[in-house]
């Protein structure tokens, strides 16, 4: 005891003084977009991921998640988690390099990152080759799981299992309203991750016997969209199915409001749509927008633990959580259960503890079934929701369902909203 | 009907392209110096009418003079503070300089306004121009006229005023102008407020359309640079004609074609251009 405590003692004084000094923490690199047009996105994701390193390394235990307020990871003697936060700039070159950099230099034991999946593509690439732990909360490309990687880990589920819910959800609206779509349009940035969804999309159309009335890809960050709004324009689609970051999402919207673009519903895949800052910018032009999520404040109602851990980041943040937050928050718990289970920071009996993972939907702040990874890393126990903009609150619209609310069918016009 | 509408849109966009353009092309012009911090005065443009927006509820429309009069004031001061010391410098030396500008521009916004998007979201530009079944966003066509307007003011200051000609005086050549008892250094602070003051108006008049972030800059400085060199360095008129030709080849071949190619022509012309008439449409050879 003596010698805990003035080992502590000691590690506390060393902390204050040099904290890269504290040789007992478990360093964990997180990459995310600090600067660049995702900066906003990315802090969120940083905050939320301190979070959840705060609430495992505090003694608070008024939140029902494991290991929070243990004071540490107990399975390495009260070992605290600390983050090292990198910027990737939305580059994958910067990621690569930062990746490298976090594993030579700063000898993290594992990587959580990295938001864009382009990015966490190259960076995980990196993991692989120093076999170091990469696990991936929010990234939905689904080439990512498909490259046979052994240090690659996916907690979120993939744009397969997204764009499926899509049709499931198109597929309901025609058994249970009656509302039948015929003419579908697909918008998508050109990145990993808007080629990957709009292939999805694609073939998922064509299967369920939509008419893909057009396919446009667009170069990510311009200053204008009106080329492609009037190509949309053009072809006259029931649903659009849109992949968008967040400039892009804002700059869509307002070019279909000038040009007088109004489909039928517009099915947003994620990304911009579902950033805090989309809607505060949009007001009331962004009601009615539907979108796949992996997380909604209303699912409080059926699992208190979320809204008990959106109360904690909404006091600390002055926002609430959102799908990407949240799954950034969920992936530091996910690392911290595997390392507390691993009682060591090298990276193979890391690696071996994510492998093993079982962590039941009680564990969660998602509405999914657990965290089990398959052989490629991908967690099988995931799911989706879809959510409408309602009144300026993401409202669970999909499953249909006890908790969930009325779909709002046609978009209302443009004017007087 | 489609494509007439799709042609005007690329005109009030390139509009836009050549106000930022011209006063890259008016700095470059008279001191022979690339402004990598140029869609830095953009993004303070557009905080300027934001923060006048969020904190007095004044339209971006109703601070445009003070937001040009700000700017000026930025890029004269930058002047005396900095590009001073590197006018006789290496030119590798202004890059990093001007370069080193940009990013300490965005890291200072990003710290004190951090990096959230923002947006006027209530000025008295909005609606629609509908007109022979065209329609266009209030914003871009008020944004689009502010352009021609303030383009159209700095040509006329070079033109036909004294101090517009001892500017291009100072341009042409810079001891013979300051034998004939110009200022050079004046005219050089000149030049960085004007250049600074044409970026920041495209900011305010964009500000109402377009999100506004640390980085914004970002998406417009490409197009400043390949209408600088496409309309030929120094050339306000050849800035001018360059943005209208080049926002109408990225908005209507993205349209015709494929949108992922949009930057591909724009820049494929670019390069023709270049290459068949080295000191661009309206430079001097």
């Amino acid at each position: 005891m003596p010698v805990t405590f003035r080992a502590s003692l000691l590690a506390a004084i060393l902390g204050a003084a040099l904290p890269a000094a504290a040789a007992d923490d478990v360093v964990i690199g997180v990459m995310y977009p600090l600067t660049g047009s995702a900066a906003s996105t990315g802090l969120e994701l940083k905050n939320a991921a301190q979070l959840a390193a705060d609430l495992i390394n505090g003694t608070d235990k008024s939140l029902a998640l494991p290991l929070v307020g243990g004071g540490g990871l107990p399975g390495l003697k009260g070992a605290k988690l600390r983050l090292i936060f990198v910027d990737h700039q939305g580059s994958p070159q910067v990621g690569a390099t930062e990746a490298e950099r976090l594993i030579t230099q700063e000898k993290v034991a594992a990587i959580q990152g990295a938001y864009f999946s382009s990015v966490t593509q190259t960076a995980s690439q990196t993991a692989e080759r120093y076999g170091v732990p990469f696990l991936n909360a929010d990234s939905s490309s689904v080439g990512l799981t498909q490259r046979g990687f052994k240090w690659f880990f996916r907690t979120t589920p993939h744009d397969e299992l997204f764009v499926q819910n899509a049709f499931d959800f198109l597929r309901d609206l025609e058994k249970k309203k009656g509302i039948k779509v015929h003419r579908v349009a697909i918008l998508a940035e050109n990145t990993e991750f808007g080629t990957g969804a709009a292939r999805l999309q694609e073939k998922y159309a064509k299967e369920n016997g939509y008419e893909v009335v057009a396919k446009i890809l667009y170069p990510p960050k311009g200053t204008q969209l009106t080329s492609e709004v009037q190509k949309l324009k053009a072809a006259r689609p029931d649903v659009v199915f849109q992949s968008s970051y967040l400039a892009d999402a804002i700059l869509s919207m307002r070019t279909y409001k000038d040009l007088g673009f109004l489909p039928t519903a517009l099915l947003a895949n994620d990304a911009g749509f579902n950033d805090s800052e989309f809607l505060k910018t949009m007001g009331k032009d962004g009601n009615d927008v539907i979108s796949r999520e992996v997380w909604a404040l209303d699912l409080a109602a059926q699992k208190p633990v979320i809204g008990k851990a959106n109360d904690i980041y909404k006091a600390r943040h002055g926002v609430n959580f959102n799908g990407n937050s949240a799954r950034a928050f969920t992936g530091i718990f996910a690392l911290a259960d595997a390392i507390n289970r691993a009682g060591s920071t090298k990276p193979e009996a890391i690696r071996a503890a994510l492998k093993a993972t079982n962590m039941g939907a009680d564990q969660l702040i998602m509405p999914w079934g657990g965290i089990q990874f398959d052989e490629n890393g991908q967690n099988k126990k995931g799911a989706g929701i879809i959510v409408q903009v309602q009144d300026g609150k993401y409202v669970t619209v999909w499953p249909m369902g006890p908790g969930a609310k009325d779909v709002v069918w046609p978009l209302p016009a443009w004017e007087g909203r | 009907m489609l494509l007439l509408q799709t042609i005007l849109s690329g005109v009030l966009i390139g509009l836009v392209y050549a106000l930022v353009a011209v006063g890259l092309t008016l700095i470059f012009g008279v001191m022979d110096i690339v402004n990598f911090a140029h869609g830095e005065f953009l993004m303070l443009g557009m905080y300027s009418s934001f923060w006048g927006f969020a904190l007095w509820k004044l339209d971006p429309l109703f601070t445009l003079p003070f937001t040009a009069l700000l700017l000026f004031g930025v890029g004269a001061a930058l002047y005396r503070v900095v590009i001073r010391r590197i006018t006789d410098a290496p030119m590798l030396s202004q890059i990093f300089t001007t370069f080193g500008l940009m990013i300490l521009f965005r890291g200072l916004a990003q710290y004190f306004w951090s990096p959230d998007f923002r947006s006027i979201d209530q000025s008295v530009l909005t609606g629609k121009v509908a007109f022979a079944g065209l329609q266009f966003g209030l914003p871009q066509v008020v944004a689009a006229g502010g352009a021609v307007a303030t383009t159209g003011a700095v040509w006329w200051f070079l033109r036909f005023t004294r101090l517009g000609a001892a500017l291009e005086a100072t341009a042409a050549d810079k001891e013979a102008a300051a034998l004939m008892g110009i200022d050079a250094q004046k005219m050089f602070a000149l030049a960085w407020g004007l250049g600074a003051a044409c970026a920041g108006v495209a900011g305010a008049l964009l500000s109402t359309t377009f999100p506004i972030f640390p980085e914004v800059g970002a998406n417009f400085i490409l197009f400043a640079f390949v209408l600088v060199a496409l309309g030929g360095f120094g050339s306000v008129a050849g800035a001018f004609w360059a943005g209208i030709l080049i926002g109408v080849v990225e908005v209507v071949g993205g349209y015709l074609w494929d949108p992922a190619y949009k930057l591909v022509l724009v820049l494929s012309l670019y390069l023709l251009v270049v290459w068949l008439r080295p000191q661009g449409l309206m430079g001097k050879a």
